[in-house]
């Protein structure tokens, strides 16, 4: 963020206004949002998923996705209004005055090319330089990202290099032909908080250093204070409001702004017992030859809440998977209740299979499209308990109360609910077998913060009615501290500790707790800044 | 190499299946030379010296032995009726599938390089030009040829192209000493036929392989980095987009082999597809055995060829980690 910033105009935007076509029939996607940058200049646009940054950001390119258009506004980029331009022409900006950094640069780039081709294709249309000074630019700006082997890495494929190097690789591509502009369509969403803060501060130092403006879309308020000069807050389409960044994060204005971050504020007093629930002793586990699971013992205290984190590729689903008997352990037993439980799925009893359940991350592939909350709900019903007919249908409406929903829902497929209740009819489902363990597996990672927060607080409720016990599965520290007793850190298939959570959030840090929990961003705009001097002293 | 041995092993279990189904057919060549009016002990000296009399089990592997060798035994019916005969004008199978063989890859080769090119080229330009007149009739036309049976297609183009405007002649004879133009022009109806049928097929998976890549976040990303339309399909949708085509192409060069069956019938051409449907009619085993083992083996080596091409087109499975 430096200071000597240019005021002089690079994009305005004027009361936008984007349909889109969805269910047959068009939506108003926004509704007449200005927006202006400068050269240099970044600009935060942060707000829940719906609320139209993306389609602004993109907008900002005068595209827009297949099944939405332009209906009204100007797009002024550098005293050219895009939006009245022909395809062709604004070909001729794509990718080389205007460059795009995708939040999924695993699915976004091209499986089929080698990641040198595919940085520079973009500025090699522009015929200005040839092929060998295209590329020699892209090992020094591979470089100035920090990739490691920066020679040699754009000789691989996408598939071969890890999603926070391709991140960083993306960003080298949209960097190559020198852009005036980056739109940055929330490029570290996808990634773990510790690769998170590496990839910030590579985008951060090579955008100061080209003085490139850049448009960075987030839906999380402290990524963004981290990388904006200024943040604009959108919601249904509609500007909430814009301020400088450190303006924003000491004075929100409206209370929607001050709600984006209420899920940071949630805290639960932490309580233990010596009475286990479940025990897993000294597990060893597989994806076929690859070993996933050193070692692994874990105690979950009845009726109460184990947060399990650590990041992608650290074996805590995996566990969950062993616990569940979907992936049979290699060595090590399950104690559950007090009782041994045979590793295999199809050896467990009807009895031992009601009393552990799942709630799984997507809810949106987690159920039948084609079955309604009736049959989703009804069935484990059904199943488990034998209760058929009005019985059922009595049933199914009070775990709807539960869940805060009611029977206006029975009929509906999971196509008509929202993110939020579709995660509902989830957590309703595995309560419908009345369990004894429900294990939640990023449960609230692909929903809003006001959702989530939702969701953690119904979580909590129930827990107290029905003294159900929870293995919480998870990457983000702020849910960590809103639901847990205690903590268990795994990195590479161990356990780095286990522990109430005041022990584990408290120095003394083992290191990689430390590494982990010093990642995760703060509202503090020179947080990363203090960190990345931290870290290099 | 998993592939090939797993290859090896289905043509193993077909000549197995084929072995055995024809075993069990009603009635074997002895009693369908010798009519019903055979004595019983004529018909049991003809067996004796066909190997019919062995239990299946030595025969198969007498058979399976000999195929190994290249030899596919010898044709039952061209042999003599008369007893006593030391049967040396019988033909041997594979003097007898060679020539029609030949005749049969000419055919299939020629319909393959018209419909393969053609299907491609049409189902790349549908998915470019989605929900247009131009998809819409060609997704529609591909549709009622792909679920017209052969012999229709065949005699609605005997119709139009030799009894309504005489171009090309109905019946396809060809024989060694005809002359590649000759070649052409004769067996133009049954090419026409093959190419029809399979193309439909090929270019809607064409079609929709493509169209597929077109919705993924790749393509939308080299359209934000200034990628023309045409390179968008061509460098970024197709290499993604041949492990697909090239299955669909293996199951329809296959289809081919064995539409051609009917084909080569309606059209009196002298391939393989003829020779078996005679060779079933006169119960001459050796030859059925033979062309559809040959059938099978095709039907194999396709679909390795096509995972072949899967695996090349895939950097994933190219370059492992």
């Amino acid at each position: 963020m430096t200071l000597n910033k240019s005021k002089e105009l690079l994009l305005e935007m004027k009361n936008i206004h984007i349909d889109g076509f969805s269910d047959e029939r068009w939506h108003k996607i926004l509704k007449g949002v200005d927006l202006t940058l400068h050269r240099g200049e970044i600009l935060g646009l942060i707000g829940e998923s719906g609320a139209g940054k993306s389609t602004m950001g993109k907008a900002a390119m005068g595209y827009t996705q297949p099944g939405c258009k332009i209906i009204k506004g100007e797009i002024n980029f550098n005293g050219i209004d895009l939006a009245k331009l022909t395809e062709f022409e604004k070909r001729k900006i794509w990718g080389t005055k205007i460059s795009y950094v995708a939040q999924s640069a695993a699915a976004s780039f091209n499986p089929a090319h080698r990641l040198m081709d595919q940085t520079i294709s973009a500025a090699n249309r522009l015929k200005i330089n040839p092929m060998d000074v295209l590329k020699k630019d892209a090992v020094q700006l591979y470089e100035s990202l920090q990739l490691p082997d920066a020679k040699n890495i754009g000789d691989r494929y996408p598939h071969q290099v890890s999603g926070g190097q391709l991140q960083r690789i993306m960003t080298a591509m949209a960097m190559s032909p020198r852009p005036e502009l980056i739109i940055f369509d929330e490029p570290t969403t996808a990634l773990d908080v510790t690769t998170q803060v590496e990839v910030l501060s590579a985008m951060r130092s090579i955008v100061d250093k080209f003085n490139t403006a850049a448009i960075y879309i987030t839906h999380d308020l402290a990524v963004v204070a981290q990388m904006a000069d200024r943040i604009k807050v959108l919601r249904y389409g509609e500007e909430v409001e814009e301020a400088e960044t450190r303006d924003m994060l000491s004075n929100p204005k409206e209370e929607y702004t001050k709600s984006l971050w209420s899920v940071r504020s949630l805290i639960k007093p932490e309580e233990t017992n010596e009475d286990y629930m479940l025990s897993i002793k000294n597990i060893d586990a597989a994806y076929g030859s690859s070993k996933v699971l050193h070692n692994v013992s874990i105690d979950i205290p009845k009726g109460k809440t184990v947060a399990i984190v650590g990041e992608s590729g650290s074996g805590k689903s995996t566990t969950a998977r062993v616990i569940t008997g979907l992936l049979p352990q290699l060595k090590g037993e399950i104690i559950f209740d007090g009782k041994k439980l045979s590793p295999k799925l199809e050896q467990r009893s009807k009895e031992e299979l009601r009393r552990i359940q799942i709630i799984f991350q997507m809810p949106d592939t987690a159920m039948n499209p084609r079955q309604t909350v009736d049959e989703i709900i009804g069935r484990p019903i059904e199943f488990y308990q034998g209760i058929k007919g009005k019985e059922r249908e009595a049933k199914v409406i009070e775990l709807l109360k539960m869940i805060e929903l009611d029977e206006t829902f029975l009929d509906r497929l999971p196509s008509e609910l929202s993110g939020g209740q579709k995660q509902r009819i989830c957590i309703a489902r595995a309560l419908a077998a009345n369990p004894d363990l429900i294990i939640c597996d990023e449960v609230t990672s692909a929903l809003d913060q006001i959702v989530q927060e939702g969701i953690l607080k119904l979580l909590q409720k129930l827990q107290k009615e029905l003294g159900v016990t929870y293995i919480f599965i998870t990457h983000d520290i702020a849910t960590v501290k809103a639901i847990s007793d205690e903590i268990v850190v795994m990195y590479q298939g161990e356990v780095v500790e286990q522990g109430l959570k005041s022990k584990i959030l408290n120095p003394p840090y083992p290191d990689y707790t430390e590494l982990l929990l010093s990642s995760v961003p703060e509202m503090d705009p020179d947080w990363l800044t203090n960190l990345l001097n931290k870290r290099s002293s | 190499m998993l592939r090939l041995s797993l290859g090896l092993v289905t043509v193993f279990a077909f000549s197995v299946i084929i072995f055995s189904t024809f075993s069990f057919l009603p009635g074997d060549f002895a009693t369908e030379i010798l009519g019903q009016s055979a004595t019983k002990s004529a018909v049991k000296a003809l067996r004796a010296e066909l190997g019919l009399d062995k239990p299946p089990v030595t025969r198969y592997f007498d058979w399976l032995g000999n195929v190994f060798q290249g030899d596919f035994g010898s044709s039952f019916s061209g042999r003599s009726k008369v007893q006593g005969d030391q049967g040396d004008r019988s033909r041997e199978v594979v003097g007898l599938i060679v020539p029609r063989l030949k005749n049969t890859l000419f055919l299939t080769g020629v319909a393959a390089m018209l419909a393969i090119p053609l299907s491609l080229i049409l189902g790349i330009s549908a998915a470019l030009y989605r929900n247009s007149y131009y998809d819409r009739s060609a997704t529609g036309v591909s549709l009622v040829t792909v679920s017209s049976p052969e012999f229709f297609t065949a005699y609605i183009f005997i119709l139009l192209l030799a009894t309504l405007f005489p171009v090309f002649p109905t019946i396809s004879n060809v024989d060694e000493a005809s002359t590649l133009a000759e070649r052409f022009y004769r067996t133009a109806l049954p090419v026409f036929t093959l190419t029809l049928i399979t193309m439909g097929h090929m270019m809607r998976m064409t079609r929709s392989a493509i169209i597929n890549i077109l919705s993924s976040e790749y393509i939308e990303m080299a359209k934000l980095s200034g990628a023309s339309r045409y390179e968008v399909i061509v460098k970024h949708a197709l290499p993604n987009a041949w492990a697909p085509i090239s299955q669909v192409i293996a199951i329809n060069l296959a289809y081919m082999l064995i539409g051609s069956v009917v084909v080569e019938y309606v059209f009196n051409y002298q391939g393989i597809g003829r020779l078996m449907v005679g060779s079933v009619y006169n119960r001459d085993l050796p030859v059925v055995q033979a062309c559809a083992l040959i059938f099978a083996s095709t039907y194999v080596i396709l679909n390795l060829i096509a995972d072949l091409i899967g695996i090349i087109s895939n950097p994933r499975l190219l370059y492992p980690k």
